[in-house]
């Protein structure tokens, strides 16, 4: 093959067909060793749900699937059930939703549309900063500024105005002592906003600027426009966007831990301190009692794991749903 | 008329709602970090770069030992996951164009970037502590790893689909094989890029307190040692917030304001560094 | 309609017989026949979509990289052909050079974007590997522009050097042919006068293959035009004979500017 290619060539055959064989080995290699790398990711996954099973086993031989809808939490007496934290969980991050899904879409809302330009870059920036800051800042600044102002000034009003209420007023009961699941939820919930509210602008800038236009053109006004256009060609992405921010709250532990006061029991109230999936994994775990204890508690995490998974793959599923159906 | 004016009054109400929301979300952050920053520069002196811990009930202490871990467990992580992130990442743009394997690994990646990270460290417990002779900073390390290295497969890739298809080509072209095209032509055409997305990994990891909690643990002296239980800024600041000495307290501020501006300042480099690249 | 036997004499270079190509299901070339003859420039011209770029990118095969896309026939190269699974395609590329419409710099100093090339086939010493980048840059007509800042990045230069440097850089390999898929078509006219000029002088050295939109390029610079309409050849011969009595009447309808 290569007798052709010496044609007015220096260099020699057998240079060039070492050559030629050195290539094909170092590709071959090159390839085995990304694919390796690669692999090590898949591994990660499966090594997780591997570990959690497996720790979680004697738990789950224990109390069988009823440790998922048992409320009871006695490491003494070794009962195990894991409703009070699941409850805890869901609810504070139901919470945070329901106050970050309507900012985050008001402060993308205001960065797409009415925000004036030279404040655009600044603010979205800043966004995108926050987004990044620790989440045991908002731990400490929820159990130590937020927590007693809470209890202070605004769940004693939040008595008067609702308490008498029936149904409702059973949310807010109980001694206003700052921290408890509605504190959780509020603190995760300023967590996410700058999370979900940076996805739900980038959705947003994905609309293309003649749609919007033309629809400016028939004399929509700004609002129109958004809820009109913008939302209805970004609700995919939109709505993955959230679930992505679901899939932040569920999991977090340190915003939640400091504020959400553990205690593993469901009360009605909203005022008391409850307990979350993550919050019990970081005060019990370090010094867990070897056997069933630990077990349940990496029984939790398995459930914590399994939960975050389903929301963040529909999630995933969305947003890219969402930005392929952009591209046509 | 009337059709009309209630048009603009919605529309009016709409734009209030969302600078209100705007204005809300603004004061809300700056609140929390002007409470950081209060405590925080209340609680910086020189002891707390010089003086390890305190014991239960003693006086003054710093965070000596804490920062030197937090700087040593990061700084594994950031060798560990750097190499093995980029290589992935090549994968996935080189040779993952088709494959199912690839496909779920992006899927799995994607998973990873906000799985919960208190589960990384159950995991890593399980794997690491409970089966190789307890708490340490080696395990603090493979458990940040775990979370770092999604973010450097996922920037990596996407920033090598970047290039443009006529310089991989024009690599190519002059006869070079495909580790070469790769490593020497198609990588380093992004670099900035990927710098980008380890930084962002980084400061990502280094406020991480929950997979800390129980792979490093804690370590009240100074400790350069690996392979033992380390001090590290996030689970001292997790300890010390929740106790009831007010020079814990303080201490916690301290740490948690070295370890925001330690954040914020990756954050920006990274932002400037592929700005600036950007805009070339 | 065949273009098989067109009235071409010469060594050719390259022989292509039969060709087809494919981007999964759809055909892009049909049954192309034609010969690139060494030392001479043959140029390509055709709406886009005719698939100029696509025939030139099967002489270095550089659609290999690409899953789904495939070609059927012949290329005969030095005796055999080129389109054989056995045939290195690393080695084939440095045989059959190619520069790119957009100006490709590698992301490297100058001086090593000429070298990266040419030490993948040749261990040079240092003073030959000089002596190998001053060569190139010279027959390229950029050495007075760089000398000096050889060690400076080669995006620093402008587009239309930049361009000179990637032709540079393939000529530095020493390969046999040449392949331009519309090297000016991204820069100003003076840069475009400097290439083309550059391509006259290189021909007696090298074969030359160019793809170009630009038919007048085509007519003052190749010896030899192939006007080519969906995917296939439909004329091929001396291009001042294309260009003033064409045969066919889809190419004088073309360059005639009546369609295209």
């Amino acid at each position: 093959m290569s007798a052709v290619m010496m044609t007015s060539q220096p260099v020699s055959l057998d240079l060039q067909a070492r050559q030629v064989r050195k290539f094909k080995l170092q590709d071959t290699i090159f390839h085995q060793v990304t694919l390796l790398f690669a692999m090590i990711v898949l591994a990660a996954l499966a090594g997780i749900l591997i570990a959690l099973a497996l720790e979680a086993l004697p738990a789950f031989r224990e109390f069988g699937a009823a440790f998922l809808w048992t409320n009871v939490w006695n490491v003494p007496e070794e009962q195990f059930g894991a409703l009070s934290a699941i409850y805890g969980t869901v609810v504070s991050s139901v919470i945070a939703l329901f106050i970050a899904v309507p900012v985050s879409f008001g402060i993308a809302l205001f960065l797409t549309e009415t925000c004036p330009v030279w404040l655009r870059r600044p603010l979205g920036t800043a966004i995108e900063l926050l987004a990044g800051v620790p989440s045991i800042i908002y731990g400490i600044w929820g159990l130590f500024v937020f927590a007693p102002l809470f209890a202070r000034h605004v769940q004693p009003y939040l008595q008067t105005l609702f308490g008498d209420l029936p149904v409702i007023g059973g949310w807010f009961a109980g001694p206003p002592i700052g921290v408890g699941i509605l504190t959780a939820g509020i603190v995760l919930s300023l967590m996410v906003i700058p999370f979900v509210a940076s996805v739900m602008r980038d959705v947003f800038e994905t609309v293309p600027a003649q749609l919007k236009e033309s629809a400016y053109g028939i004399g929509c006004t700004t609002w129109e426009v958004v809820t009109g256009v913008v939302l209805p060609y970004t609700r995919v992405g939109v709505i993955g966007g959230i679930m992505l921010g679901l899939g932040r709250a569920l999991g977090e532990t340190m915003a939640v831990t400091f504020v959400i006061g553990n205690a593993n029991r469901i009360v009605g109230s909203l005022f008391a301190p409850g307990t979350s999936i993550a919050s019990t994994l970081a005060n019990e775990f370090g010094e867990a009692n070897p056997g069933l204890h630990i077990s349940a508690l990496f029984a939790l995490g398995l459930v914590l794991f399994v939960i975050t998974f389903v929301v963040l793959a529909i999630s995933r599923w969305l947003v890219r749903r969402g930005i392929a159906r952009q591209g046509i | 008329m009337n059709r009309y004016s209630r048009r603009i009054l919605t529309n009016r109400i709409g734009i209030g709602l969302s600078m209100a929301a705007m204005t809300f979300g603004l004061l809300a952050l700056l609140w929390i970090l002007w409470t950081l920053f209060y405590n925080g520069f209340a609680a910086l002196s020189w002891d707390l770069f010089t003086q390890d811990t305190p014991a239960p009930g003693s006086e003054g202490g710093g965070l000596r030992n804490a920062i030197v871990g937090s700087l040593l467990i990061v700084g594994v992580t950031t060798l560990v996951s750097t190499p093995i992130g980029i290589l992935a990442g090549i994968y996935l743009a080189e040779f993952g164009s088709r494959s199912r394997f690839a496909a779920t690994t992006r899927f799995v990646t994607d998973i990873m970037l906000s799985a919960p990270s208190i589960v990384v460290g159950l995991f890593v417990y399980a794997l690491a502590v409970a089966t190789l002779g307890g708490f340490s900073g080696w395990a603090g390390s493979l458990a940040l790893s775990l979370i770092a290295i999604p973010v450097v497969v996922r920037t990596t890739e996407n920033m090598l689909l970047l290039v443009p298809g006529s310089l991989r080509e024009a690599a190519f072209a002059v006869g070079a094989p495909h580790w070469q095209v790769s490593l020497k032509v198609t990588l380093p055409a992004v670099k900035a890029g990927v710098l980008t997305g380890i930084l962002l990994a980084i400061a990502r990891v280094t406020g991480e307190t929950a997979p800390l909690l129980f792979t490093a643990l804690n370590n009240q002296f100074y400790s350069t040692d690996m392979s033992q239980p380390m001090g590290n800024l996030p689970v001292v600041i997790f300890q010390f917030a929740m106790s009831p000495y007010d020079n814990w307290v303080n201490l916690a501020w301290g740490g948690a304001l070295l370890i925001a501006l330690m954040v914020l300042a990756i954050n920006i480099v990274a932002r400037v560094l592929f700005r600036k690249k950007s805009s070339d | 309609m065949s273009a098989l036997q067109q009235a071409v004499d010469g060594e050719a270079i390259l022989a292509v017989r039969d060709l087809s190509f494919y981007y999964g299901d759809f055909r892009g070339l049909n049954q192309v026949s034609l010969d690139i003859l060494k030392n001479k420039v043959t140029a390509f011209i055709g709406p886009s979509g005719c698939g100029k770029s696509t025939l030139l990118r099967t002489f270095n095969r550089m659609y290999d990289l690409y899953p789904g896309q495939r070609a059927e026939g012949q290329i005969i190269f030095h005796g055999s052909n080129l389109l054989d699974r056995k045939q290195d395609v690393n080695l084939l590329r440095a045989r059959i050079g190619m520069v790119f419409q957009k100006p490709t710099p590698f992301p490297m100093t100058i001086y090593e974007n000429i070298a990266f090339g040419v030490r993948l086939y040749e261990p040079l010493a240092k003073s030959d590997m000089d002596e190998r980048v001053e060569w190139a840059l010279r027959k390229a007509a950029l050495w007075e522009e760089t000398r000096n800042k050889l060690q400076q990045s080669g995006l620093s230069l402008s587009g239309g050097q930049q361009q000179r440097l990637c032709i540079a850089r393939t000529i530095a390999v020493k390969p046999d042919v040449v392949l331009l898929d519309e090297p000016t078509s991204a820069l100003d006219p003076l840069s475009t006068a400097k290439i083309e000029e550059l391509i006259n002088e290189l021909k007696s050295e090298y074969s030359i293959a160019i793809v170009t939109h630009n038919m007048q390029q085509a007519a003052r610079i190749s010896d030899y035009t192939a006007f080519m309409y969906i995917g296939e050849l439909i004329e091929f011969g001396n291009t001042r004979e294309l260009f003033v009595k064409p045969k066919q009447q889809h190419t004088e309808d073309y360059i005639t500017g009546r369609f295209g």
